[in-house]
């Protein structure tokens, strides 16, 4: 290839060397997100000050003080919590149903390949209107699943607005809407797997459990950790469910990190506490996107090789 | 696998109908609830037995709704217009971006192109509301706040990513050679990238066009943040209209109908393409 050729852009003298030319395709592309490096540096020097809205006057920088005084904040170690529980629930069931799923559509049937299409409209759903059907099914007054809990003896069972079952009622809205998505992944890597394997188990008359323990799931253990580290990195983020359904509430039963940064920010215009905690979660989410595209680029290559 | 016994068939068929049961149910419910009267809404027991009524769709599209207390604005044809608004020139406009810069990393191994391409991909993963807080300021002092323009580029934060990484994968599967024959025979790089690049990853830049919009359309906390009411999309529209409209369920469920029912026939128009798409091209479908 003559990699020193120039290149003449049609009807105007300007010439753009060959060195040059990546250069200025990606650069448009860049220079868009570049814009958001900026607020991302504010924020981190937000996380460092005091700083209230509602007393701009006293603003200063107090240092480590924000995430000094975390050690000490139930509200913060209730965050936590919420936040780990909350992804390690959706996480954790999310797989195992979405696994369940993949292992009973695997195989190629119209049935089977007509099931798994309709399985994706929930993931296709935004999770904020999800939320709000999830709401209006749940309705004390009128939702349908109200009444059948009544139905089997829950009377005043009171989904998301009760301190107790709000959790539950998320997580469950989470899962209804994700775990789709765990399933049309492991779905396609099921599929893709070799089939000797199996053919030469089936041959020897090696039980069905061996066989899913040392040959399908260690074969499926790259597709299994991309979709779980995927979902987790969604999962400790996540805002719209939460947020739509019960604002955080009731209380301060689900104030995950980003639910509580945006209540910090709007409610209690307490800007440097909040920005403390979004540079908090974003050193978790930065810890598995390092750990996860490491996974989904073995992953993608072999994609590739396949291909 | 064949020799599969009764029993064994009995429970897969229990286990499917229970899945397929527990993620149909409630859109079939919305969808139901949607066609209804709020005296058909509040009956006990609930029945899927009722005289359908499109009076939630009319009060919906015509704005109006009136009841024995008076009658109300509604803004949600506003929110659907502000939506297919929103997702259409955010798609565009990060075709425009992404697909040069896709082809860019492809072809050419340049010099820091891994470490771009990365710091793109992670914007994906990084939590929105760290740069979203801060961005309302900024956006407050360059007058961006509440404009189309501002949300549009902040929406590139989701359409970017997705479609500079999954375009990139289908320019990495077409062979270089055929390009490589056509700028020999003298042709100018950009005619080669318009006439063979462009035609030859034509299916998926279509597919990453279409997730890129199912984000976008889906995407709630930027314009819940950055958007007020005439500019707001449905998925924050919607749940301002909940206490907005009082006791209006039905008409609740009719805009939810109204709202997920373009992402949904994407979805099962582009379903072919949802795999990869998803897994931003790790996983072939």
């Amino acid at each position: 290839m003559a990699s020193t050729a120039t290149l003449r852009k049609p009807a105007s003298g300007f010439r753009i060397s060959r060195k040059m030319l990546p250069y200025v395709l990606s650069l448009p592309a860049l220079l868009v997100c570049i814009g958001i490096l900026i607020p991302f540096i504010t924020a981190v020097i937000y996380s460092f000050q005091r700083y209230r809205l509602s007393q701009p006057w006293a603003r200063q920088f107090n240092w480590g003080e924000n995430y000094l005084n975390f050690f000490t904040d139930p509200a913060f170690w209730n965050t936590l919590k919420v936040s780990l529980l909350y992804a390690g629930l959706t996480v954790t069931l999310e797989l195992l149903l979405g696994l369940g799923i993949a292992l009973l559509l695997q195989r190629r049937s119209t049935v089977n390949n007509f099931i798994s299409i309709m399985l994706l409209l929930p993931l296709m759903i935004a999770p904020a209107l999800a939320a709000l059907m999830w709401k209006l099914m749940t309705n004390p007054s009128f939702g349908i699943l109200s009444y059948l809990a009544s139905q089997i003896g829950l009377h005043d069972f009171r989904w998301a607005s009760s301190p107790s079952t709000a959790l539950l009622t998320v997580v469950l809205v989470d899962i209804w809407v994700y775990t789709p998505f765990i399933m049309i992944l492991l779905l396609a890597g099921l599929r893709s797997l070799p089939t000797q394997p199996f053919e030469a188990a089936a041959l020897d008359g090696v039980p069905r459990t061996f066989v899913f323990f040392r040959i399908t799931l260690p074969m499926l253990t790259p597709y299994i950790l991309t979709a779980t580290l995927f979902r987790l990195l969604d999962s400790i983020q996540q805002f719209d469910i939460i947020y739509a359904m019960t604002q955080g509430g009731p209380g301060n039963t689900l104030t995950v990190f980003q639910v509580e940064a945006y209540l910090n920010f709007f409610q209690s215009t307490n800007v440097g506490r909040s920005a403390a905690l979004m540079v908090i979660l974003w050193a978790i989410t930065y810890f598995l996107s390092n750990v996860f595209i490491k996974n989904w680029l073995r992953l993608r290559e072999r994609a590739r090789g396949e291909a | 696998m064949e020799n599969t016994s009764t029993l064994e068939r009995t429970l897969r068929l229990i286990a499917l109908t229970l899945v397929v049961v527990f993620f149909m149910f409630p859109i079939f419910w919305i969808f139901l609830m949607s066609f209804q009267t709020n005296e058909t809404i509040l009956a006990i027991p609930p029945s899927i037995v009722f005289t359908p009524t499109l009076s939630n769709y009319a009060a919906l599209i015509t704005g109006k709704l009136t009841t024995a207390a008076g009658s109300l604005d509604i803004a949600f044809m506003r929110n659907l217009g502000n939506s297919i608004f929103l997702s259409v020139t955010s798609v565009a406009l990060a075709l425009v971006l992404g697909v040069p810069a896709a082809y860019a990393f492809a072809r050419h191994k340049f010099k820091g192109s891994e470490d771009i391409a990365f710091t793109l991909l992670s914007f994906r993963f990084a939590p929105p509301l760290l740069v979203l807080l801060p961005l309302t300021q900024y956006f407050q002092w360059l007058g961006l706040s509440d404009t189309y323009f501002g949300l549009i580029w902040v929406y590139q934060l989701i359409c970017l990513p997705l479609i500079l990484w999954i375009v990139r994968g289908y320019f990495e599967d077409i062979s270089a050679d055929v390009e490589y024959a056509y700028r020999i025979a003298g042709h100018t790089w950009f005619a080669t990238f318009r006439k063979i690049a462009l035609p030859l990853a034509g299916p998926g830049i279509a597919a990453a066009g279409l997730l890129a919009f199912i984000f976008a359309w889906n995407n709630f906390v930027f314009a819940l943040v950055l958007a007020s009411a005439d500019k707001q999309p449905v998925t924050v529209g919607a749940l301002a209209f909940v206490t907005s409209s009082g006791i209006q369920y039905g008409q609740i469920a009719s805009a939810i109908v109204l709202s997920v029912a373009p992402t949904l026939a994407l979805a099962l128009y582009a379903q072919r393409y949802l795999v990869e798409g998803l897994s931003l091209g790790a996983v072939k479908g």
